[in-house]
């Protein structure tokens, strides 16, 4: 079986985002910046797919600016077979990011895609459902547990309330969440070999989809400060204050 | 601070010295803070970390490839081990599997690098316990008085050696002794022999250890030697040369923990900048006070112009030239740097900087060693005075 994993460049989960002074975005210049962690968690996965025996090879794919071949670097350290890279230097937007992995798929015919949930630089969550629905795929999303069958695979998803298990047909487009695994870390012969694996370069154009945005970025705020506490005498009067300031309690 | 995110490893011009920062930063961060205070406080071996670092190779990096390591230079090396400083965390606990091996690769017999590098490489042997330092002889390393006498197909060992590291946490141990009475040699550095030593049974045939309890929390011991017999083949290399030897790869252990210092100054000097741009007192930060941020940026100044001398002296190295000058002086003056920043980090602490959960008196415990090991720097004084400067023999 052939995975095609998604890895995202974004900014560092620990770097402070900053606004830029304009308010058109988030700075991004100069700032660390690594794989999606949910991206991770999905290559984790597919690695340990290779490592069962389960599956033979592992692409992981990157849209973005030329730089995010260091996040396909990393996937590939991690232990991914080959990467592609589909340069894109304007916003990618979900609907188009996932137009080029149809394309992708009709190219690379594997039987799963993995991905994570969503990016933390943009929280969409709709890649994964768009792109099931563009290749007429069956979709597991949110998923914490994944068992591959003969043609099937078998995913517990995390909803409201608790937990579902449902069994889809392959091939799929399954998007993981948090509790599904801890990522490796890149070790050093691997990532010594990874210099050695192929990267493939494509554009959004090569693969005919149009990538032109078709949402504005009206502005991007800062959240407001946050406004100092207040200490409170006795249990009483925070209680007081819990139901009839904040109304958290009934 | 931008700038010591790269230090002096110009702009992150080389990718793979980035992507070497990047992994190693990457596995430090599952070992915080609280993770080294505990295995501190409970004077405990940093097993987990050990094991992380060798299951990901970057114990092996030294090691040439067809021997199962990855082949790089001590350029590369010493970054993996200031990053795990600069983490936080203590190389001190398996630096020595790094660099130990040195001796065997360079001096070891094909049959000897072929049984033990890769399994050194995988992890499955440790050799990081060096045997050198005995009561009657530190930095006098010649006057050392264990023998090893030959008997037949066996080396009978017996003697006492004295802050031998990691040995309990070590498969192997490389042995310096004396195969020929010093009176029957011209020099006194002739007739000492190294030995690379299995430790899997000794401990029933005559070797024993005592662990010695010390400032911070790095294992080291006394070990003896009653009547100890090992193989001839233990032997590395010509016997009577084994002096030489050893000084070969001091050069690669002092780069290396020159880098080590070098993180820690950074270390101290981001915790310091960081707490005094955070701690107000009378209506300011602290570190608005000249007396509290000169101490911090003077300290700056110095950990990087150490690593300037740091990477000088990698760079000869990789290059196969002479580089005992800059080795020297880039463990003394990171040294100087990292106990330097010590000093600010703990003063701009204050109180807190004697405070267990704050890290900053366990960092500055550890990073005091660096002035007395592997080489005290009046040593180093010494060695620029005569060797560099010509100036007559002061010892």
């Amino acid at each position: 079986m052939k995975v095609l994993v998604g890895v995202k460049r974004v900014l560092d989960a620990y770097v402070k985002a900053r606004v830029k002074p304009d308010g058109s975005g988030v700075v991004t210049d100069n700032v660390k910046m690594s794989m999606n962690p949910f991206d991770e968690i999905a290559v984790e996965q597919a690695l340990r797919f290779k490592e069962a025996g389960q599956v033979e090879e592992i692409v992981a794919v990157s849209i973005g600016p030329a730089k995010s071949e260091e996040t396909i670097r990393t996937a590939l350290a991690m232990g991914a077979d080959r990467g592609i890279l589909v340069e894109a230097d304007a916003e990618i937007e979900p609907l188009a990011v996932a137009k080029v992995f149809k394309a992708l798929v009709e190219k690379e015919q594997p039987e799963l895609v993995l991905l994570g949930k969503q990016a933390i630089d943009d929280d969409c969550n709709q890649t994964g459902q768009m792109l099931a629905a563009l290749l007429g795929w069956a979709q597991g999303t949110f998923i914490s547990k994944i068992e591959l069958g003969d043609g099937n695979v078998t995913v517990t998803r995390e909803v409201d309330g608790g937990l579902e298990r449902a069994q889809i047909k392959t091939p799929a487009v399954v998007t993981v969440d948090l509790r599904l695994n801890e990522p490796r870390y890149a070790s050093l012969p691997n990532i010594m070999k990874a210099k050695k694996k192929p990267v493939d370069k494509t554009t959004p154009a090569e693969l005919g989809v149009d990538a032109t945005p078709r949402i504005t970025t009206l502005e991007v705020q800062e959240p407001p400060p946050r406004a100092a506490g207040v200490k409170v005498a006795s249990v009483a009067e925070l209680v007081d204050k819990l139901r009839n300031e904040a109304r958290v309690i009934g | 601070m931008a700038a010591p995110q790269d230090s002096v490893d110009f702009a992150r011009a080389n990718q793979s010295h980035a992507d070497i920062r990047d992994a190693v930063r990457d596995l430090c961060t599952r070992f915080p803070d609280s993770y080294w205070r505990e295995s501190d406080r409970q004077r405990e071996y940093p097993e987990a970390f050990v094991k992380a670092l060798t299951d990901a190779g970057w114990l092996a990096a030294l090691i040439p490839e067809q021997y199962g390591g990855s082949g790089l230079g001590i350029t590369e090396a010493s970054i993996i081990l200031e990053e795990i400083q600069r983490a936080g965390g203590n190389g001190g606990a398996c630096h020595a599997q790094m660099y130990t091996m040195g001796t065997v690769l360079r001096h070891g017999s094909a049959a000897q690098k072929a049984h033990y590098l890769p399994r050194i490489a995988s992890g499955e042997l440790r050799l990081q316990a060096f045997g050198v330092t005995e009561p009657g002889s530190g930095t006098d390393t010649t006057s050392l008085k264990t023998t090893a006498v030959r008997k037949g197909d066996r080396y009978v060992v017996n003697g006492q050696k004295v802050f031998t590291s990691r040995v309990q946490h070590s498969d192997l141990m490389l042995l310096l002794a004396r195969t020929t009475p010093r009176d029957q040699v011209q020099k006194k550095s002739q007739g000492l022999s190294v030995f690379l030593v299995e430790l899997g049974d000794a401990y029933d045939k005559g070797f024993s250890v005592t662990p010695i309890d010390t400032l911070m929390n790095h294992e080291t011991n006394q070990v003896f030697f009653d009547e100890f017999e090992i193989p001839a083949a233990s032997l590395i290399g010509e016997e009577g040369k084994g002096f030489r030897y050893i000084l070969d790869g001091m050069n690669a252990e002092r780069i290396l923990i020159a880098a080590e210092c070098i993180g820690d100054g950074y270390w101290f000097t981001e915790r310091a900048t960081r707490y005094a741009g955070e701690r107000v007192i009378f209506d300011r930060p602290i570190g608005q006070n000249q007396g509290v941020q000169f101490p911090i940026a003077r300290a700056y100044c110095n950990v990087r112009a150490a690593d300037l001398m740091r990477y000088e002296a990698a760079r000869l190295f990789d290059a196969g030239e002479a580089c005992g000058e800059e080795a020297n002086m880039a463990k003394m003056l990171a040294a100087d740097a990292s106990w330097e920043a010590a000093n600010a980090c703990v003063q701009t602490h204050g109180g807190y900087g004697f405070a267990r959960e704050f890290d900053i008196e366990r960092k500055f415990r550890e990073t005091r060693l660096y002035q007395v090991a592997p080489v005290s720097t009046n040593l180093i004084l010494s060695y620029i005075g005569e060797h560099v400067l010509g100036l007559p023999r002061s010892y």
